[in-house]
C-alpha cells in the first residue's frame, strides 16, 4: 500500500508549514517539507537607510524576537567596519542570551511538550504520588500534594466543561504516548508555570529594547544609555532587575527544564534511534568577548561538522563565493542561470514565481517546486543547524561544562552516544544548551557591573553614524547563532542606501526542500529515518520529530533581491 | 446557556445560570470568588471604569459558556501571539482556561493538519453567528499560492470563517493596515482584513506588535459588555489609542525646554532628554506605550532610548528614515526655548501650538507635516 499523508497546518510552531509523506504501509519513505507563505522583506528593503534595516528583518520573526535585529545591525556593521563599545556587545550578549532560554522553555513546554504528555490522562493522577515523583527529581518549591491536587481539580474542572479549546481534538489516548499519569500531571503544571514565568523573564528585553517581542537596537551600539545618577537610564535599580531575572532564569532552568526533560525523555528512549537525518552540522558562532571580528573570544564556536565525525571540524567562510549558496530547484522562484543554479548571498537573485496547484489543492508536485523555502548548502551540503549542532560543537572542541552535561544525559538516560543523534538528542540539546546560557548570563551581567563601576558607561560609538562618513559601496555580512541555529544576513549597501539584503536563516537550512541532486533538507531527511505511523490518521509520530527541531517558518521564507554589482569585498574573519 | 455574542446597544446579555457556565466552572477549578471579583476590577480599572459597574461585569462574565473564538494567523510573524502570551493581567492562561474557548490557534492548539481544520469547522458551525474572530497577518491578493493553510487560501479561509463571526478584531498592524508585507513595493498584494471583509464590525487593534494587556484588554471588553469599544477614525479603541505618545510622554517637558539627546549616549540620553531629533515619532502615534508602558509595566522605548517607530500608525514602515526627525522647526525650538521661568513656560506654549497643527495634519494624512504647514 502506498498513500501520500498531509499535515498541514503543522501546529505548535512559528509560521505556515506543511508536510506530505510517502507512505510504504506504516512506514515513511520519503518526506516533502513545505513552508507556505511568503512576504518579500529583503525586497522591501532595498532602497532603505542601512540603520533602518534591523526594524524590517526583526519582523521576519516575533518568536524568536531579536535574532534578525541583531545578525541585521552587525551586517552593517561588518559592511562599515563599525565598531562597537564593550558594554553594548555585553547587553546585546544578555539580551540573545536571554532570548534563548526564554525560547527554548516556551518551545518545550507550549510548543513540544504536548506531543509526550497526554493532557487527559492527567487527570487519572494522584497528587500526591506526583507529589512524591516531583520531589524525587527537583528541590523546586512548588511540589506539594496540595499543589498538584488543585491542579488537577483545575484540569478536570476545564475538561468537564466540555470545552476543550486549545486541547480540542488532539491524540489524547494514542499508544505512542508513554508516560505515567502522575509524570503527565507534573507536566501539564508546569506548562501553566512556564506560561508565567516566561512574561516575567521577558522584561530583561522591556529594560535594555523597551519592549517584547521586538525589542530595539541600534546600529553602533544599544539605544539604551547608562548612567547611575540618571531616573532614565540603565542605572542600580535596573540592573538590579535584570539580576533578580538572571536568578528566575537560573532558577526555572536547573528546578523544572532540565528535570522535566531528563524525566520525560526516560520514557521515550526508543526515540533515541530515530530522526538523525542529515548528520552533518552547522555552526556560525557567537556571542563575542572581544567583539566580532575575534572568533577565539566567541562562546559558541564556529564550523562544521560532517557525517558524524567530531575528529574533524572544517572552517566555515561566510564570504567564499563556493561555500554557502542557496538552490531553488524545489522552490517557487527562478534564477537566471536557471533552476538547477546555486547562487552565494550576495549574487541572489529574485523571481518570486508560484508554480504550485492553484488552492484549494489536495497534494503539492514535488517532482517539481513545492515550497517558499530555498535550499541553503554548504559547500553542497545539506546541513542541520541549533542545539544539537552547536553541543556537538562544543563536544567536539573540549568544552568541559558541555562534556559534562552531555555524558551526564546519557548516563542518567542510560543510552549510548549515537541517541544524540536523533530526535530525542535534538530536544535534549536543547535543553542541555539552556543551561549553558543560564549559567553564561551571569558572567556577562558581571562583567558589565565591572566595566560601570571602572566608569566605562559608553553603550553607543557615534563615529559612523552619520551616512555621510561612509565609502561609495560596501557589503559585509551579520551571523550569530539563534535559538533555532546559524543565522546570517548579507547586505549591499550603494550610496547610503540598501543595493541588497539577503537573509539565510535557521529553519531554512532544516526545513528546506531539496536540491537539484535531489538531497533532502534536515527535516525531509529525519522524517526519512526509521518513521512508522501507528495510524496514518493521527500522525503524532511526524510532529514528534518536526518539533525537535523548533521551526520557525515565517524566518525560512525569505526573497532574495536583485544580484548587486561588483563592490568591495570585505573580509569577516 | 450560551452567551449571545451577536451585537447589541452595549447592555451585558443576561445569560441563564445553569451547567456548564462560566461561573460554575470557574468554581469547580477552585477559582475563588475573591479571585475571580479581582480579575474584573482589573478589567475595570484598565477600561477606566467606575467600581460600580465590577459586579455587572462579573454578572455577565459568569453566566456565560466560554464564547468560542477562533484565531486565524496569515502572513505574519507570531508576534502578535507572543505579545498575547505576555500580558500581565488578564493573562492568557486566564483568557484560554476561564474567559474564553480558543477553539483555534495554530501557535498554541494541540491538534496538527486535518484535526486542526477539524477543529475549526466544529467551532464555526456550532457557534455559527456567536463567535469571535481574531485576525492576526495581512493577506495578499496578488496570488492565492503566496499563502496557504491546508491549501486553502487566506482571502478564501477568511471569507468563510468571517461569514459566521459576531465580530473581528483584527490584531497588529498587518491584519489592520496591511503593515510590513504592505509595505513598499508589497511584493505580494498585501492588504488588511478590512479590505476585504466589509459587512462585519471590525475591531483594530495595531501595533507591532500591539502591547500585551492591550490585546487582552480588548478582549476583555467585548467579553464582558458584548459590544465594541468606542473606536477612533481608523477602527482602534480610545481607550487605548486615544491620546498620541508624546502627549503622555514623561520626556515631554524636556521637548517643551527644548532639550534633546543628540546621540544614544550623550549627556542628554543619559539624562532621559527628549529624543524627537532622534527620529522619535511619539508626536503623530496614538497608543498607550507611554501610559500603559510595556511588560508589566516595566519600560517603553523611548524610557529604554530608542525613539519610538511609529508602529501603530498605518503606513509607518514607509514614513520615511526611523531617524530622522520629524519635519518639525526642531532649530527653531532650541532657540525659542529661553532657560527663564516666564520664557520656558511661553515656549512651552509656542510649541504646544506647534504640535496641535501638526498632529492634526500629519493624524490625517499620514505625511510628513512641513514647517509651511505649520505656520498656516
Amino acid at each position: 500500500m502506498s498513500e501520500r499523508i498531509v499535515v498541514d497546518p503543522i501546529t505548535r510552531i512559528e509560521g505556515h508549514l506543511r508536510v506530505e509523506a510517502q507512505m510504504e504501509g506504516n512506514q515513511i519513505v520519503s518526506a516533502y517539507s513545505s513552508g507556505t507563505m511568503v512576504r518579500g522583506i529583503e525586497v522591501i528593503l532595498k532602497d532603505r537607510d542601512p540603520r533602518d534595516a534591523w526594524a524590517f528583518a526583526q519582523r521576519i520573526c516575533g518568536v524568536c524576537t531579536l535574532v534578525h535585529g541583531l545578525a541585521s545591525i552587525r551586517s552593517v556593521e561588518n559592511a562599515l567596519s563599525y565598531p562597537v563599545p564593550k558594554n553594548a556587545d555585553l547587553i546585546r550578549n544578555l539580551m540573545a542570551g536571554a532570548q534563548y532560554i526564554h525560547d527554548h522553555v516556551m518551545h518545550f513546554y507550549h510548543l513540544h511538550a504536548l506531543d509526550w504528555v497526554d493532557v487527559v490522562s492527567a487527570l487519572n493522577a494522584d497528587p500526591k504520588a506526583t507529589s512524591e515523583l516531583a520531589q524525587s527529581l527537583s528541590s523546586y518549591p512548588k511540589s506539594s500534594p496540595g499543589y498538584f491536587a488543585d491542579m488537577k481539580k483545575k484540569l478536570k474542572g476545564f475538561v468537564e466543561a466540555g470545552q476543550l479549546g486549545i486541547f480540542a481534538k488532539a491524540y489524547w489516548g494514542h499508544p505512542a504516548y508513554k508516560l505515567p499519569p502522575e509524570a503527565n500531571l507534573m507536566a501539564v503544571s508546569h506548562y501553566l508555570e512556564a506560561l508565567s514565568w516566561q512574561r516575567d523573564v521577558a522584561r530583561l528585553h522591556t529594560i535594555f529594547g523597551g519592549k517584547n517581542p521586538h525589542p530595539n537596537f541600534v546600529v553602533g551600539g544599544v539605544p539604551c544609555a547608562i548612567d547611575l545618577n540618571s531616573d532614565s537610564a540603565i542605572n542600580a535599580k535596573k540592573l538590579s532587575q535584570v539580576q533578580d531575572i538572571i536568578n528566575q532564569m537560573k532558577v526555572f532552568v536547573e528546578q523544572v527544564y532540565v528535570p522535566d526533560t531528563l524525566a520525560i525523555a526516560s520514557f521515550y528512549k526508543d526515540w533515541g534511534s530515530r530522526g538523525e537525518g542529515l548528520g552533518n552540522f552547522l555552526t556560525y558562532g557567537d556571542f563575542p568577548s572581544n567583539g566580532m571580528d575575534d572568533p577565539s573570544g566567541f562562546m559558541i564556536p564556529a564550523g562544521a561538522i560532517l557525517n558524524r565525525d567530531l575528529s574533524t571540524i572544517h572552517d566555515v567562510d561566510m564570504n567564499a563565493a563556493d561555500e554557502i549558496q542557496e538552490y531553488i530547484s524545489h522552490s517557487w522562484y527562478d534564477y537566471k542561470d536557471g533552476k538547477d543554479a546555486g547562487l552565494h548571498p550576495y549574487d541572489g537573485e529574485t523571481d518570486l514565481n508560484y508554480t504550485g496547484p492553484k488552492p484549494p489543492y489536495e497534494h503539492l508536485d514535488v517532482e517539481q517546486s513545492y515550497s517558499w523555502m530555498k535550499s541553503p548548502r554548504w559547500k553542497g551540503h545539506a546541513m542541520e543547524v541549533g542545539p544539537l549542532a552547536r553541543v556537538l560543537m562544543l563536544y567536539a572542541n573540549g568544552h568541559e561544562q558541555t562534556k559534562e552535561l552531555v555524558n551526564m544525559t546519557l548516563n542518567t538516560l542510560d543510552i549510548p552516544v549515537e541517541a544524540l543523534f536523533s530526535t530525542l538528542g535534538r530536544t535534549a540539546a536543547r535543553t542541555l544548551e539552556t543551561k549553558l546560557f543560564a549559567d553564561a548570563m551571569q558572567g556577562w551581567f558581571d562583567d558589565l557591573i565591572v566595566n560601570v563601576k571602572a566608569g566605562d558607561t559608553r553603550t553607543f560609538n557615534e563615529v559612523l553614524w552619520e551616512p555621510s562618513t561612509w565609502p561609495k559601496k560596501a557589503q559585509g555580512v551579520g551571523f550569530m547563532e539563534a535559538p533555532r541555529g546559524g543565522l546570517a544576513h548579507w547586505i549591499v549597501i550603494e550610496d547610503k542606501t540598501i543595493k541588497n539584503y539577503q537573509a539565510v536563516v535557521p529553519s531554512t537550512w532544516n526545513a528546506g526542500p531539496r536540491d537539484s541532486n535531489g538531497q533532502p533538507g534536515a527535516y525531509e531527511a529525519a522524517l526519512e529515518d526509521n518513521h512508522q505511523l501507528h495510524d496514518v490518521n493521527q500522525p503524532i509520530e511526524i510532529l514528534r520529530t518536526i518539533h525537535s527541531f523548533d521551526p520557525c517558518i515565517a524566518c525560512a521564507v525569505h526573497l532574495s533581491d536583485e544580484d548587486g554589482e561588483e563592490i568591495i569585498k570585505v573580509k569577516v574573519r | 446557556m450560551k452567551k449571545d455574542l451577536s451585537l447589541n446597544d452595549g447592555t451585558p446579555t443576561e445569560g441563564t445560570t445553569g451547567s456548564g457556565t462560566l461561573g460554575e466552572s470557574l468554581r469547580s477549578q477552585g477559582v475563588s470568588r475573591r479571585s475571580f471579583m479581582k480579575f474584573c476590577a482589573t478589567t475595570a480599572s484598565m477600561m477606566a471604569l467606575p467600581p460600580s459597574m465590577i459586579p455587572l461585569i462579573a454578572n455577565a462574565l459568569e453566566n456565560a459558556m466560554r464564547p468560542s473564538v477562533i484565531w486565524l494567523s496569515f502572513q505574519e510573524c507570531t508576534g502578535c501571539t507572543e505579545s498575547l502570551t505576555r500580558a500581565h493581567s488578564p493573562t492568557v492562561e486566564s483568557l484560554i482556561f476561564e474567559s474564553i474557548s480558543l477553539d483555534y490557534h495554530h501557535t498554541l492548539q494541540a491538534a496538527s493538519g486535518e484535526a486542526a481544520e477539524a477543529a475549526r469547522e466544529a467551532a464555526m458551525e456550532e457557534n455559527f453567528g456567536n463567535y469571535l474572530l481574531v485576525v492576526d497577518g495581512s493577506i495578499p491578493l496578488d496570488n492565492p499560492g503566496y499563502s496557504t493553510i491546508a491549501g486553502i487560501s487566506n482571502l478564501d479561509m477568511l471569507t468563510e470563517s468571517a461569514k459566521g463571526a459576531a465580530a473581528i478584531i483584527a490584531v497588529g498592524t498587518c491584519a489592520t493596515y496591511g503593515g510590513i508585507p504592505h509595505a513598499n513595493p508589497n511584493p505580494t498584494g498585501a492588504v488588511s482584513v478590512k479590505d476585504i471583509i466589509k459587512d462585519k464590525r471590525i475591531i483594530n487593534v495595531p501595533g507591532c506588535p500591539p502591547i500585551p494587556v492591550v490585546i487582552t484588554g480588548v478582549l476583555a471588553h467585548y467579553l464582558t459588555f458584548g459590544s465594541i469599544p468606542e473606536l477612533d477614525h481608523i477602527g482602534r479603541p480610545k481607550a487605548f489609542y486615544g491620546q498620541s505618545i508624546h502627549d503622555r510622554c514623561y520626556r515631554r517637558p524636556f521637548y517643551d525646554k527644548g532639550q534633546f539627546a543628540e546621540t544614544f549616549d550623550d549627556e542628554g540620553a543619559k539624562k532621559g532628554w527628549c529624543l524627537f531629533k532622534l527620529g522619535c515619532r511619539g508626536p503623530t502615534t496614538y497608543n498607550a506605550c507611554a501610559t500603559t508602558k510595556w511588560n508589566n509595566g516595566t519600560s517603553f522605548p523611548i524610557e529604554s532610548g530608542h525613539p519610538c517607530l511609529g508602529c501603530s500608525e498605518p503606513d509607518f514602515w514607509d514614513g520615511g528614515g526611523f531617524y530622522k526627525a520629524l519635519s518639525m522647526p526642531t532649530e527653531d525650538i532650541s532657540k525659542t526655548a529661553v532657560y527663564t521661568v516666564a520664557g520656558a513656560a511661553a515656549a512651552g506654549a509656542v510649541i504646544g501650538a506647534l504640535n496641535r497643527g501638526k498632529k492634526s495634519n500629519s493624524d490625517k494624512i499620514h505625511i510628513k507635516t512641513t514647517i509651511d504647514d505649520l505656520r498656516k
